[in-house]
């Protein structure tokens, strides 16, 4: 069983700020999907091969040209903040 | 009022009963008469759409014939438009104007086809209802008190309510084939590989695919024709000649098998749905099908591992967003990650932060083999189970949804009944096969649909079988009330 407090960890690893009424009923709801998904466990799946791309493909690689970037206007159009060319975050160093 | 496809709109523009600027100005004024009732639309590009619709004209002119010229479609929010906004129905990108086009726009663009616009879906297309949309819920034309399906709800409605000729969708575990169940439209989701991701914004990347949704599966194989095929920008994007869809399906269909599995005939599968399917059973084996029972014995587990996998790779995607380049930001926060979380709770919907909450339970520390890759060994399972079948038969028919469509905050709360309305269709995205959506039966004026499964790679003939289907039953004809209007 999930409790309120491992409920506030995955929110925290997963950067959701969640407030005390989310954390129960998240607690409440994750609980109920795990209980579901123990079903997994019916099945004896330890030699089976994992799929993870259903046709998998080769890497491919191409060759090592310079190409036409985005437009750096275009894309800076985006960003919460900005100054020059670069997007302007909160400080990280002190 | 005549009921417009694509292949009979083609045949206007070229015997010049219609111009493209006619039909796309004609559209853009129902959109505006219909659209405050269904809410298909996040938005409209009326100015680009008639641009477009113009230089489309000035090319069937000058000769030009390609069947998707000035034609109308509709795109999901979720594919990326250059210049256009595209939010994902989501406030954390509410304000988002891609710098670039996703692959699939750039063929419909290179086709002279007309976007109308961007269509309402579930937030990050997590959802089947389209109510989880930061911007409301899309109604369903056929009853406005009920849910579209989703999480391509705006795409088929838009459809159905005859606001649009043709749509893109994209299907996860069911989102094109669910909404095209529940609004009586036909929709595909094409095998993993054939149409390229580029510029899809990603849910869960192992399972997403762009498909068309329209009015018949003639339609369908048209569009597919303009976005299927190699594109070296998605590395999942599989390198095949692709056939002349829209050509190969009116060729006589052959004898073939259609193979049924019982155990999926559940108890909680609506009776009026199964009594639909046995008729289109029935018309198969008119059509030449050979009825043949299979078995899919890993079936039962495909919700499970689907709900490992979907949301594992969804609260990974998901992590871009951190208002750091793009979207949202909340700018009160001055320290770092204070600032992430609060963005991402400030952008991010209810079902959005659940998805996310369960990938990063299942992903934590110490969790991986118990969830993730146990999850995995079990799509290899399920993808057997449907190789097997598939030695056996051609086609597999099964409900599309277990239920009629259901009403607009009905199962809102109920994340289980929400979930288990994908309960047909997410095993065929785990095994990542082909599937189209057609329209089946009808009861109390709300649709119904029939889900045909095909073989990897065989759109050809799954659209095949789809058409011969509906050149002998009318329910794809039905047209809602409100559209008639």
């Amino acid at each position: 069983m999930l409790t309120k407090e491992e409920v506030g960890h995955i929110a925290y690893l997963a950067r959701l700020e969640i407030s005390e009424i989310e954390k129960e009923s998240f607690a409440g709801e994750l609980n109920s999907i795990f209980n579901y998904i123990e079903k997994l466990k019916e099945l004896d799946a330890g030699n089976i091969e994992a799929t993870f791309q259903v046709f998998p493909q080769d890497n491919r690689f191409r060759d090592d040209e310079a190409q036409e970037s985005l437009n750096i206007n275009e894309v800076l159009a985006n960003s919460p903040e900005k100054e020059d060319n670069y997007f302007k975050m909160p400080k990280i160093i002190e | 009022m005549e009921i417009l496809t694509a292949q009979r709109l083609h045949k206007k523009f070229i015997n010049k009963e219609l111009s493209s600027f006619e039909i796309t100005k004609f559209l853009l004024e129902r959109i505006k008469k219909l659209d405050s009732k269904i809410k298909a639309f996040i938005s409209v590009v009326e100015k680009e759409a008639l641009d477009a619709a113009q230089r489309a004209d000035q090319k069937i002119s000058q000769g030009e014939i390609n069947p998707l010229l000035g034609m109308p479609i509709l795109i999901k929010d979720n594919i990326s438009t250059k210049g256009i906004l595209t939010t994902c129905a989501s406030l954390i990108l509410q304000n988002f104007i891609p710098p670039y086009d996703a692959e699939v726009i750039s063929r419909i663009k290179n086709r002279g086809m007309v976007i109308l616009g961007k269509s309402n879906l579930d937030e990050f297309a997590m959802g089947s209802s389209t109510e989880n949309s930061a911007f409301g819920p899309t109604h369903n034309p056929w009853d406005l008190t009920r849910v579209p399906g989703g999480s391509s709800g705006g795409s088929a409605a838009g459809v159905a309510a005859l606001e649009t000729i043709l749509a893109l969708g994209s299907d996860t575990g069911g989102s094109i084939r669910q909404p095209a169940a529940f609004c009586g439209v036909t929709g595909l989701k094409p095998t993993y590989g054939l149409v390229s991701r580029y510029g899809l914004i990603a849910f869960a990347s192992s399972l997403d695919q762009i498909g068309p949704i329209a009015r018949d599966a003639f339609d369908c194989a048209l569009l597919l024709e303009a976005i299927a095929g190699w594109d070296s920008k998605d590395s999942t994007s599989c390198n095949l000649k692709i056939p002349n869809y829209s050509k190969i399906i009116q060729e006589p269909l052959e004898k073939f098998k259609i193979g049924i599995a019982e155990n999926l005939f559940l108890e909680k599968l609506d009776k009026n749905i199964k009594l639909a399917i046995e008729d289109s059973l029935s018309t198969f084996k008119k059509l030449g099908g050979e009825i043949i029972s299979i078995n899919l014995p890993h079936i039962d587990y495909a919700l499970a591992s689907y709900y490992i996998i979907a949301p594992s790779e969804a609260s990974s995607n998901l992590a871009r967003y951190d208002g750091a380049r793009y979207g949202y930001r909340n700018k009160e926060a001055l320290e770092i990650n204070t600032m992430f979380s609060k963005t991402r709770s400030g952008g991010f919907g209810k079902e959005v932060k659940r998805i996310i909450m369960i990938g990063t339970y299942a992903l934590r520390a110490g969790y991986y083999e118990a969830y993730y890759l146990k999850a995995q060994k079990v799509r290899t399972l399920i993808k057997k189970d449907f190789e097997d079948a598939f030695r056996e038969c051609d086609l597999i028919l099964t409900p599309a949804t277990p239920t009629l469509p259901f009403k607009i905050k009905e199962n809102i709360t109920d994340i289980w009944a929400m979930y288990l309305s994908d309960i047909y269709t997410v095993s065929i995205n785990l095994a990542g096969l082909p599937a189209i959506a057609i329209p089946c039966g009808f009861k109390d004026n709300l649709p119904i649909g029939a889900q045909l499964i095909g073989k990897p790679f065989c759109e050809d003939f799954l659209l095949k079988a789809a058409h011969h289907f509906q050149k002998n039953t009318d329910f794809h004809q039905k047209t809602p009330e409100i559209a008639l209007g």
